[in-house]
């Protein structure tokens, strides 16, 4: 980089130069510079349009959302007045995270752990790896239909609501096991991440103290990957409470929680519902209820969780140090 | 085993002048080499500065014992038929050109080279008579603990890198107020206790470079080892931290055997007693300091302290 400096007297050494990449770029090619514009160009179109349409939700969300919509059950109506709140798919939101999570993320964690640290034997290691990838390319309304063939199975009657021997097949328990699988992926990949970024020599002087690789691994890689572990379950939830398409097959995408059964929590998780998604797809100008400002309220409030949850994964991506 | 008890450990009687006159803390002791290894033609001209220490210790006793070992990474052999003997009282430095074998050696003595998939082993090493092969893993590399290049506190307290290491796996038992004074003297041993005595809770990975290498020492040390593996442990700190860990090089080997690797045929010079110089996987020469650098038996060695190549 710096020129051949003259055999100067001073004993100062010379400095390296410091510039700015303007500076540098001035002195590019043309194609170099034209290529440099255009990456410009499509960043901040990028932005642009990211911050339009964050800004239009979070502005139209505003004007419409109203506290009574939190606790308001949602009705059916013709007009925004008749038409309730968003209780119901509010807490099935948090239903269906919390229950898809309850099995993503021991799931994910114990893969993730398996992959980076044992991977034994190695032919199974890599068939595990590509099913993990397979299931993060696969698009969610495939799961969908898949966990319909399941939990319509006999066997799993006990799931869902049965009518004159007919397994309704769609309930929490059904939403919740494929929606596990759409998180398990970025689970798996975030833990595996976070623990191959530990240096190899740490692992050693947890061996070269006397430990086993059980030991190593629970007191000294984990909560090292602690911030990636944190970010893959969060990344998870937000895909989970973002999905669409498997609560409107696997959870009925009814506007209340229909209960199945008289014992109280169980037959809630039996029945159907709907979660935020569902909500604002069925009151959407096209959707069958067409409330818009409902859709507009119900937008606002998912887009801020998962904008929570993204800031949420930033701070626990910086927490933590590091070894050099 | 319920308790954080470490095995048995056989140790010296502290006896004789040297017990009582190494200190980490105090000034080290300058002697010039004796006229026994004066200088030989074409030694290093380091060879005539101060070093740390007197002279070998009278109470060197044998504890390891490498007996004519080979290691292979596939069909690549890393060390030929190396023998020497591990000596407790001593210091001894493994030198040698990068790729001669010498880190390969020092992870045999306590089988961290099993943890390459592809290495394989040919000779016996012994400590105390038992061959390590039959030993449990994990029992031996309590007794021969290692510290590593790169400072590598894990990533919890000071107290707890320490404890960790006194617990059994996994187990957070024995509690806190069990430990303390096991912590404090190895924290002591490793003489770093007086600048984190404040604060044992301070997070290790906060501590400044050299503190993260002492507590890496107290953390090989809290196992009670009757071997100490150093893997270049100055190579990524600055000269001060540097002197304050060679300072307790040779204050511990009245404790433990120490087997230093070095690039630094300074600091070998400076703290060892023996010296292994290792040449393409092959030990070239082993004896006394003053003897390797100052009059070398063999024309690879020469050529090597002085800087001829390497």
């Amino acid at each position: 980089m710096s020129a051949v400096a003259p055999p100067a007297p001073s004993a100062a050494p010379p400095s390296p130069p410091r510039r700015s990449a303007r500076d540098s770029s001035a002195s590019w090619r043309w194609t170099d510079r034209l290529g440099l514009a255009f990456a410009w160009l499509l960043g901040l179109t990028f932005l642009a349009v990211t911050a339009g349409i964050v800004l239009y939700m979070m502005v139209q969300g505003i004007r419409f959302v109203r506290p009574e919509l939190f606790v308001t059950h949602p009705a059916a109506g013709v007009t925004e007045g008749e038409s309730g709140g968003f209780l119901d798919p509010l807490l099935g939101t948090v239903i269906v995270a919390l229950m898809a999570m309850a099995i993503a993320f021991p799931l994910g964690l114990s893969i993730g752990v398996w992959l980076s640290e044992f991977g034994r034997p190695s032919w199974l290691a890599r068939v595990t790896e590509s099913t993990i990838e397979m299931l993060a390319g696969s698009p969610s309304i495939v799961f969908a239909l898949f966990g319909t063939l399941i939990f319509e199975q006999g066997a799993l009657a006990f799931l869902s609501r049965t009518n004159d021997g007919v397994v309704y097949g769609r309930s929490f328990f059904a939403a919740a096991a494929m929606l596990s699988l759409i998180a398990l992926p970025l689970i798996v990949a975030n833990v595996r991440e976070g623990l191959q970024a530990i240096p190899g020599h740490v692992r050693e002087a947890s061996y070269a103290v006397g430990k086993t690789r059980i030991a190593t691994t629970r007191r000294v890689l984990l909560p090292a990957a602690r911030p990636s572990v944190v970010t893959g379950a969060m990344l998870g939830v937000g895909r989970i409470i973002g999905d669409t398409a498997i609560i409107v097959i696997l959870l009925g995408a009814t506007l209340r929680f229909t209960e199945a059964g008289d014992v109280p929590l169980l037959g809630t998780l039996k029945g159907t519902g709907s979660t935020l998604t569902t909500f604002v797809y069925a009151n959407a100008p096209t959707g069958e209820i067409n409330q818009p400002e409902k859709a507009f309220a119900a937008g606002f409030v998912l887009l801020s969780m998962v904008l929570a949850l993204n800031f949420a994964v930033d701070i626990a991506a910086r927490r933590g140090r590091r070894w050099r | 085993m319920s308790t954080a008890t470490p095995p048995p450990v056989r140790r010296l009687p502290l006896t004789g002048a040297e017990a009582q006159v190494i200190e980490p803390a105090e000034q080290p002791t300058v002697v010039m080499p004796a006229g026994s290894a004066a200088p030989g033609v074409g030694a290093p001209n380091f060879v005539s500065a101060p070093r740390r220490r007197i002279d070998s210790s009278p109470l060197s006793v044998d504890r390891m014992h490498v007996d004519q070992l080979s290691i292979a990474y596939g069909s690549k052999l890393a060390v030929k038929e190396v023998s020497l003997p591990i000596r407790q009282g001593e210091v001894l430095a493994l030198i040698g050109p990068s790729g001669c074998g010498k880190t390969t050696l020092l992870r045999s003595l306590n089988r961290l080279t099993e943890l390459t998939k592809t290495a394989s082993m040919k000779g016996r090493i012994t400590l105390d008579g038992e061959d390590i092969a039959t030993l449990e893993p994990t029992a031996l590399r309590r007794r021969v603990t290692m510290v590593f290049q790169q400072p590598n506190p894990f990533p919890m307290s000071v107290f707890d890198n320490v404890a960790y290491v006194l617990r059994e796996q996994a187990s957070r038992r024995p509690r806190k107020a069990a430990l303390q004074g096991a912590v404090r003297s190895a924290l002591e041993r490793a003489g770093l206790y007086d600048e984190v005595a404040g604060d044992l809770a301070h997070p290790a990975l906060r501590l400044s470079g050299g503190q993260q290498q002492r507590l890496c020492i107290a953390r090989a040390l809290a196992a009670d080892p009757e071997v100490l593996l150093l893997d270049e442990p100055c190579s990524a700190l600055d000269p001060q931290s540097t002197q304050v860990i060679e300072q307790l090089i040779v204050a511990l080997r009245e404790q433990v055997a120490v087997v230093i690797v070095t690039h630094n045929l300074q600091q070998a010079y400076r703290i060892a007693d023996r010296v292994a110089f290792m040449y393409l996987g092959e030990l070239v020469e082993f004896g006394p300091a003053e003897q390797v650098f100052g009059s070398p038996r063999e024309a690879r060695t020469k050529e090597y302290v002085s800087g001829g190549f390497g």
